[in-house]
């Protein structure tokens, strides 16, 4: 039973054969596009990569990076095929690659879907890897002078300033860090002696932030030190201030962020994916209709294309029987069996 | 005796037409970049309008805008006559139009060539400008309540941030001026009440800077407030600290930025002239060789094409004559008729 039977005169073949050298051009441009948006993506990640704990998240750009650059060599042979489609000579010499020529640019095609779904649904883990690596950002903050975390304030500060945020949640994890360094603590005085005497730990604590918390669109200049103290600064309350320091965390920031720049890429990638699914499925079809011409000394006779010879199931095992041989094959040899063929 | 002639066949002037066409097109997209780079320059002066005085430099912008237009409406006409230059009949439409067209165009490339040397020269005006702008911002940083006003505190520490600057020479600006706002000081309070006392007219003066003057890059919290007092703080020497806050003026950094920004389009503009004169010189050419060939009367012969008919010092005289006796056309004709 044949997936989808159309009926090609030749006029129509002549048309859809030009159409589709047009649509695999503009498809190959598409897939340039998104190689170069999996590009940007991958420059915004490692940007911040120092906040980020782990790099699963750039799985989406590696994947919009090959899919990109796939898909310029599957158009390519696509505009090259329906160039040769019409003249009846030229046609007969793709006849065996166009078996695994299908079933590469289908592996892609779905690839591409998988990029898209990817890029919306790792929302979960480029959260848990933002949270873990601010944490450790903002409790290195004070180690300016232990090698490999010396740029930890730097980054943080940064980070701070360009996100308009402060903190991992909020402000109040500067609250239960150390983020000013010993070496800048006079022991001898009798306030930082009470301080650090009064934590557990033996850790200055204070309610205070970094400067690059500061609001600069705040009306009053920055109060940094002692925020939850109302006495110590004239005509402040902390519970209704809300311009003075930035009360937006940086891990909701930075996922903001990300995610809004997925979005649209995934946006995009999907109107790709869709033209290329176009590509594949005229290509298909005039393949199909082609094949029928062959060997007619009358090329111009009206004939048939079809998507699938057999239903869906039956195809789908007939491509994956020589590769699951190959797997069986390779297993029984290793196992010492003289090279027996499974059994199929 | 003619200035730099040369010869020209048939197919040499049908090569040159071409070409011309061709260089044209290229000209209009020229103009093009040059009306884009006025338009940026707007932009970026525009942008940082507030912290510049009232001073005249938006003659630079606006000149490379004009520039621009005239460059494409030039060049698009320039085209399209050489592209009639290649079939002679047509050519004689245009025989009229060519001289003019000629003449605006040279006085044109002059404009280029002064929106160039503007860009250099804008240098002086620029940082007068700035001075003046930057010092009233810094005054006015505490007026957040002030109409008009309210947003340069905003400005002032986002220029700070984003320039890596303090102040408008350096940081010790903000140690003569009030920043801290009456609204927020306890008067109550006898510390406060003591340093309004000390001071001749009555301003709160601290050494102390605005969180934006912060320098990200220094390994300790930032010390903005008792600068000059280093027992105020531990491990503290005010005189070889010089990463704590940014060093450099704000007046300074945004100077080097416009002077950077000027230079290159400045070399662009010049190397624009450069491209308008070769191309002129090519349709001088044209035109002068086109005119020959019609003189001789046959189309496919050779030509001669040069730049002066005459001499220059000829042509001058020539032309001066002309625009006497223009004047002259004016005075009633007093000698009688014979």
């Amino acid at each position: 039973m044949v997936v989808m039977k159309m009926k090609f005169p030749f006029q129509k073949r002549v048309k859809l054969a030009q159409g589709l050298w047009l649509l695999s051009w503009c498809a190959a441009i598409s897939g340039a596009i998104t190689f170069s948006l999996g590009c940007i993506l991958k420059t915004e990640l490692r940007r911040r990569a120092e906040v980020m704990d782990n790099s699963d998240i750039h799985v989406v750009p590696n994947t919009l990076m090959i899919v990109g650059l796939a898909s310029l060599g599957i158009n390519y042979f696509a505009s090259k095929i329906c160039q040769d489609a019409l003249d009846a000579g030229r046609f007969p010499r793709w006849k065996n690659m166009l078996k695994p020529y299908f079933a590469v640019s289908c592996f892609f095609t779905v690839l591409m879907l998988l990029a898209v779904i990817m890029s919306f649904a790792m929302k979960g883990s480029l959260e848990s890897s933002l949270k873990v690596g601010l944490r450790n950002g903002i409790r290195f903050y004070k180690d300016t002078d232990t090698p490999g975390r010396c740029f930890q304030k730097q980054n943080i500060d940064r980070l701070q300033m360009d996100f308009h945020c402060c903190g991992n949640n909020d402000f109040r994890d500067w609250f239960e860090v150390q983020w000013i360094s010993n070496r800048y603590l006079d022991f001898s005085s009798k306030e930082v002696k009470d301080r650090i005497k009064s934590n557990v730990d033996g850790r200055y604590l204070l309610d205070g932030v970094p400067f690059s918390c500061c609001n600069p669109s705040s009306p009053r200049p920055c109060i940094q030190f002692q925020l939850t103290n109302n006495s110590a600064h004239y005509n402040y309350d902390y519970q209704t201030e809300e311009l003075n320091i930035y009360l937006r965390g940086c891990r909701e920031a930075l996922v903001h962020y990300y995610m809004g720049l997925m979005n649209a890429i995934g946006a995009g990638v999907l109107s790709v994916f869709l033209l290329q699914a176009s590509v594949l499925v005229s290509l298909r079809f005039l393949q199909t209709s082609m094949e029928a011409v062959a060997g007619n000394e009358n090329t111009e006779i009206e004939t048939e294309g079809y998507l699938l010879e057999k239903p869906l199931k039956e195809t789908i095992m007939e491509y994956i029987e020589p590769v699951m041989k190959f797997f069986l094959l390779t297993n029984q040899v290793e196992e010492g069996t003289p090279g027996a063929p499974a059994s199929t | 005796m003619a200035v730099l002639r040369l010869r020209f066949t048939k197919t040499k002037r049908d090569k040159l037409a071409q070409v011309l066409w061709i260089l044209n097109w290229i000209s209009v997209v020229t103009g093009v970049i040059l009306f884009s780079l006025g338009l940026f320059l707007k932009v970026e002066i525009n942008k940082r309008g507030e912290l510049m005085a009232e001073r005249d430099i938006q003659y630079v912008p606006n000149m490379l805008i004009a520039v621009g237009i005239i460059a494409c409406a030039i060049n698009f006409l320039g085209g399209k006559i050489c592209y009639d230059c290649v079939d002679t009949t047509k050519f004689l439409r245009w025989k009229l139009i060519m001289l003019p067209y000629i003449i605006c165009t040279f006085f044109f490339t002059f404009c280029v060539l002064v929106g160039a040397l503007m860009c250099y020269s804008m240098h002086g005006e620029l940082e007068e400008s700035l001075n003046l702008g930057l010092a009233e911002a810094i005054r006015f940083y505490k007026d957040t309540d002030t109409p008009g006003r309210c947003f340069l505190k905003r400005t002032v520490d986002m220029l700070h941030i984003e320039f890596q600057c303090c102040g408008n020479n350096g940081y010790k600006d903000w140690f003569q001026i009030q920043w801290i706002s009456n609204r927020y000081l306890d008067m109550s309070k006898k510390e406060v009440a003591d340093r309004l006392r000390s001071n001749v007219e009555g301003k709160y003066l601290i050494d102390g800077v605005p969180f934006s003057c912060c320098n990200i890059n220094s390994p300790r919290p930032c010390i903005q407030q008792q600068i000059t007092n280093n027992s105020a703080h531990f491990n503290y020497e005010h005189q070889t600290e010089e990463l704590n806050l940014w060093m450099k003026g704000c007046r300074q950094a945004l100077l080097e930025y416009y002077t950077h920004i000027m230079q290159s389009i400045g070399l662009t503009v010049l190397i624009t002239w450069l491209f308008e004169l070769s191309v002129l010189t090519g349709v001088r050419y044209l035109q002068t060789s086109l005119e020959n060939v019609l003189r001789q009367g046959d189309l496919d012969s050779e030509s001669d094409g040069w730049l002066l008919e005459n001499s220059f010092m000829e042509t001058a005289r020539t032309n001066l004559n002309i625009i006497k006796s223009l004047g002259k056309s004016n005075q009633i004709d007093t000698q009688p008729k014979a």
